[in-house]
């Protein structure tokens, strides 16, 4: 193969992951570095988001996404880190050879390291299968924001929201601000899929109604959406004969949950996790591909921007310190976690000196509880309480003391 | 260009309608398509399996059998000239007991009576060693059933009909037929008139017979739900897999056929309805997954990414295989020059070529038909951008900047593509005509990255008010206008 060009890391993806982790490599040492980003602008999804809430744990200030965005770019820029909009990767290989093009042409790239950090996409209602006809008016919420904040599209008058993720709440409250109504937010499970705080500020302060265990059974209209039936669900979710009503709706948004964007990494061998959808890691965020990490939302779904930019952070770290060493891989320990946990992550545990920072999420939501993390000798590793904890946050846990052995996470 | 008044009318552009455009295009004829709808392929034609049918399951003796097997042999040739997706890959139609290969064994008596191909009996060892996934004692092997893409095979024959004189008017719903000597039919919008009428009007041509003053026929539509898998990139199964037919004789049973595109279709039901209703069901999904698991188990691994439906135009309230009715191809007995083609449920998009053939011959009959010396019968592969090599790619895009820049993730399209399909001959402007020109939209997150592009590029590009954009059929407008003016 000839190469267009050799570089020492690339990273795959310029929103919060993407651009804090090519900041952190260059921090650690690595000057040749290329990020890639199919838009044409850096930022990721950040630049839809114009409403604030970001960077309170990175920047220790409300800022609103694009702002939150910018503040890393200018960083990005400062260190003179090299970067090209407008190209999309198409190809990646074990051996990290990229191919990736660009209006400019087509170019293929070897890399010694390259880091992960191409975001996820929406689940749509193909994805949940919802039944009836198939008309216009259904998008998901991440589309209709770009649609509404980026392209001044009047997308609906009477819309009606099914799932309760954050995008969701987001947009109903945009949506409400611009002088639509909003029919309602639906959502199966008996708790919200959105953070506390966007039920309140999104739904509860512009009396925006939230129905639980409640979800779309059927789809109406020809040529446009006209309504749909929702339906009761019981706690198995399971639906209730005879709960059905017909909702009018000229609109429907779906914010039913994100797919971390791992078709790149497939081609290159990257074992895929289902509790996740992202990559098996390892505590220093490499893949089962030496070389390959990732980070952000295409590892693991996360609810705040800040916490995608911090967990890049550390893989842009470890990235740099294996371009530098060229280490054989160290011996691994397994993370292993309890009926109640939905998933941990990383699944792995290098050996090393260093804090290991591990994430994980409930599957239902659970008052006064105690996680504990145990080694296989059953030393307490970490015992915290937590007066709530719910499916809609990430939490994460950092063990200080070196681990030697297999770990558990229990919620007791 | 309206030549009204014109020699042959034909009513619906679906496969059959445009496969007998093109075929008449071959003559000195002036020929119109009215169709009703936005956009080509808009019916059954793009609502089914996409199955080149290689001819053994259809009775001997039938319009269906002959035609089948007659199409079956021109689509490749056809696929050559005009460049639309066909894939050779084969069938297997599994059984697991002895009743079934008493089954197997007639359908393949049937086919090879029928002329059909390559037909052979196959046990346990050499279906585990041709299909590892597939766990079947016996199967009907098919080396030659093939695979289209429904829609691009009917585009193309419109797009090469077009380049040979043919007059395609959509949006024109025929609503009134009356004849005085010759014909004249009023569409939503324009009359138009000729000598002869063609009605494939597909699930309504027992309507636009009626119209014309033929009322012997009648439809009864037997929907047919599908889901669609994400690509199946470790090939998990790599012919069709079908079960063995059921006994009312509806359908073929639910099936698992890989797309031109590597997508696995997983259907169809079969279910007698008393509308035109496209919805999917709940029951119907849920079955349907179940049947194709038991056939092949490790499907269950590949994300559903879409369902859609089709509908059959029966001739009859079908309970038992017995309940057989041919398809109906002639010159009406009661509207002389009135050419019926109704009925045209599987195999029609296989004999879509042998059906125009039929009807070419039916007006030979009664006109002296003149050769149209300037009938070129082919057409250019447009790029592909995916399929191309890496040098391929580079070239390409050296050439034209446009196919550097990506508008659907999924499916790897570029905006040179998705320019290409913009610009089509007919001047299809619908997001799913779009779509099924170039493929942006269809993949795994069915148009949620694309969407946006596509839009910005229509309005900023090509003027279209965002409140005029359509997904397809009129009353399909994706938005309500602008937020701010
Ligand atoms: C629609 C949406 C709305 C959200 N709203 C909020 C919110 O209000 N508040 C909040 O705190 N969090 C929100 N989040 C979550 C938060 O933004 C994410 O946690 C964060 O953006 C994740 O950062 P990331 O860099 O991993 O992904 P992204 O921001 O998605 O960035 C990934 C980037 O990679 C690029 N890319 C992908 N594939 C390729 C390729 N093959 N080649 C080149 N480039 C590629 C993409 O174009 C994209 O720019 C939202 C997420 C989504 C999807
Ligand atoms: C579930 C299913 C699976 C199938 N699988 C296969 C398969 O694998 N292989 C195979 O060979 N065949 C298959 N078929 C059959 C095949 O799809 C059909 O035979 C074929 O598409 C019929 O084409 P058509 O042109 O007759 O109908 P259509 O495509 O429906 O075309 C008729 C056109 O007429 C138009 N029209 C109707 N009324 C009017 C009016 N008043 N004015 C103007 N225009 C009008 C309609 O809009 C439509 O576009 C399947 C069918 C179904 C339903």
């Amino acid at each position: 193969m000839k190469y267009d060009r050799f570089v020492d890391l690339v990273v795959i993806g310029g929103g919060p992951a993407g651009l804090s982790t090519a900041i952190s490599a260059k921090k650690n040492g690595i000057d040749d570095i290329l990020l890639l980003e199919r838009e044409l602008c850096l930022g990721g999804i950040l630049n839809q988001c114009i409403h604030d809430g970001f960077g309170l744990h990175l920047f220790k200030e409300n800022l609103t996404g694009p702002e939150y965005a910018q503040k890393q770019i200018d960083e990005l820029k400062t260190l003179n880190i090299s970067y090209l909009t407008d190209a999309m990767v198409i190809n990646l290989t074990k051996s990290k050879e990229l191919e990736f093009i660009h209006r400019t042409g087509h170019k293929l790239i070897k890399a010694k390291a390259v880091i992960l950090a191409m975001g996820c996409r929406e689940r749509t209602r193909f994805n949940i299968q919802i039944p009836g006809t198939r008309p216009s008016g259904i998008y998901t919420a991440g589309t209709a924001q770009n649609l509404v904040n980026l392209q001044n599209i009047k997308i609906g008058k009477n819309i009606l929201i099914l799932g309760s993720g954050d995008i969701g709440l987001i947009m109903a409250r945009r949506l409400t601000l611009e002088g639509m109504n909003i029919a309602g937010v639906y959502e199966i499970m008996s708790y919200t899929a959105g953070l506390e705080r966007n039920i309140q500020q999104c739904l509860n302060d512009y009396s925006i109604p939230l129905f639980l265990s409640s979800t779309v059974t059927e789809i109406f209209g020809k040529g446009r959406i006209e309504g749909v039936n929702i339906g009761k669900v019981d706690k198995d979710l399971k639906p209730i004969t005879h709960s059905e009503r017909f909702v009018k709706c000229d609109t429907l948004l779906l914010s039913v949950g994100l797919i971390p964007e791992n078709e790149l990494s497939k081609k290159a061998g990257v074992k895929i996790t289902d509790f996740t959808g992202g990559a098996v890691v390892d505590s220093e965020l490499q893949t089962n591909i030496e070389g390959i990490f990732s980070c952000g939302n295409v590892l693991q779904i996360h609810d705040l921007a800040d916490y995608a930019s911090l967990e890049a952070k550390r893989a842009g770290y470890f990235a740099a310190r294996y371009i530098k060493s060229k280490q054989k891989r160290y011996n691994r320990y397994k993370i292993n976690f309890c009926e109640k946990i939905k998933y941990a992550s990383p699944n792995y545990i290098v050996e090393n000196k260093e804090a290991i920072i591990v994430s994980f999420r409930i599957k239902k939501p659970a008052k006064n509880v105690v996680l504990i993390v145990k080694d296989r000798e059953n030393n307490i590793l970490v015992k915290k309480k937590f007066i709530r904890l719910l499916p809609s946050e990430l939490i994460q846990i950092k063990l200080e003391r070196e681990v030697k052995s297999d770990i558990y996470l229990e919620i007791e | 260009m309206c030549k009204n008044p014109y020699d042959v009318i034909i009513i619906g552009a679906g496969v059959v309608g445009c496969a007998c455009g093109r075929e008449l295009s071959k003559y000195k004829l002036n020929v119109a398509v009215l169709e009703k709808n936005t956009d080509v392929s808009e019916g059954i034609s793009k609502g089914n399996s996409g199955v080149v049918h290689a001819g053994f399951y259809v009775p001997y003796g039938t319009l269906k059998a002959r035609t089948n097997v007659e199409g079956f042999f021109a689509i490749p040739k056809l696929a050559a000239e005009l460049n639309f997706p066909y894939k050779k890959i084969g069938k297997l139609v599994i059984s697991n007991d002895k009743y079934g290969l008493t089954e197997l064994k007639r359908l393949k008596e049937a086919g090879d009576k029928n002329g059909c191909i390559g037909l052979e009996i196959i046990t346990e060892k050499q279906i585990s060693h041709i299909e590892p996934k597939v766990k079947a004692k016996y199967a009907l092997f098919s080396k030659e059933t093939a695979i289209i893409s429904p829609y691009l095979f009917t585009i193309a024959l419109v797009e090469n009909a077009l380049k040979n004189g043919v007059d395609f008017f959509l949006n024109h719903e025929v609503i009134k037929i009356w004849k005085d000597k010759e014909f004249f039919v009023q569409t939503k919008k324009d009359t138009f008139h000729s000598k002869w009428l063609i009605n494939a009007a597909g699930l309504y041509s027992d309507k636009i017979s009626c119209l014309a003053g033929d009322k012997n026929h009648k439809i009864f539509p037997c929907r047919g739900e599908y889901l669609v898998t994400d690509k199946d990139n470790e090939k998990i199964i790599n012919r069709m897999i079908y079960p063995i037919p059921p006994k009312d004789g509806a359908s073929l049973g639910v099936h698992i056929t890989p797309t031109t595109d590597g997508n696995i279709l997983i259907g169809p039901s079969a279910e007698f309805i008393n509308n035109y209703g496209l919805e999917n069901t709940k029951q119907f999904l849920n079955e349907m997954k179940e049947d194709a698991f038991k056939m092949v188990p490790e499907l269950k691994r590949l994300p559903i990414i879409r369902t859609y439906s089709g509908i059959r135009p029966k001739l009859i309230y079908a309970k038992t295989k017995k309940d057989f009715r041919d398809f109906v191809i002639e010159e009406s007995k009661t509207v002389p020059k009135l050419i019926n083609i109704i009925g045209i449920e599987s195999p029609g998009l296989a004999a879509a070529p042998a059906i125009a053939n039929l009807v070419l011959n039916i007006i030979g009959n009664k006109e002296n038909l003149n050769k149209n010396e300037q009938f070129d019968a082919y057409d250019p592969k447009k790029p592909d951008f995916q399929s191309l090599s890496v040098e391929e790619k580079k070239e390409l895009i050296k050439k034209n900047p446009d196919f550097g820049e990506i508008i659907c993730r999924c499916e790897t399209i570029t905006k040179g593509e998705l320019l290409n399909a913009i610009n089509n001959p007919l001047g299809v402007k619908t997001l799913d005509g779009i779509k099924r020109r170039c493929r942006a939209g269809m993949g795994r997150c069915q148009g949620g990255f694309c969407t946006p592009r596509t839009i910005k590029i229509l309005r900023k590009e090509y003027g279209i008010k965002e409140k005029d954009i359509l997904k397809n059929e009129n009353n399909s407008n994706l938005f309500f206008g602008k937020i701010k003016e």
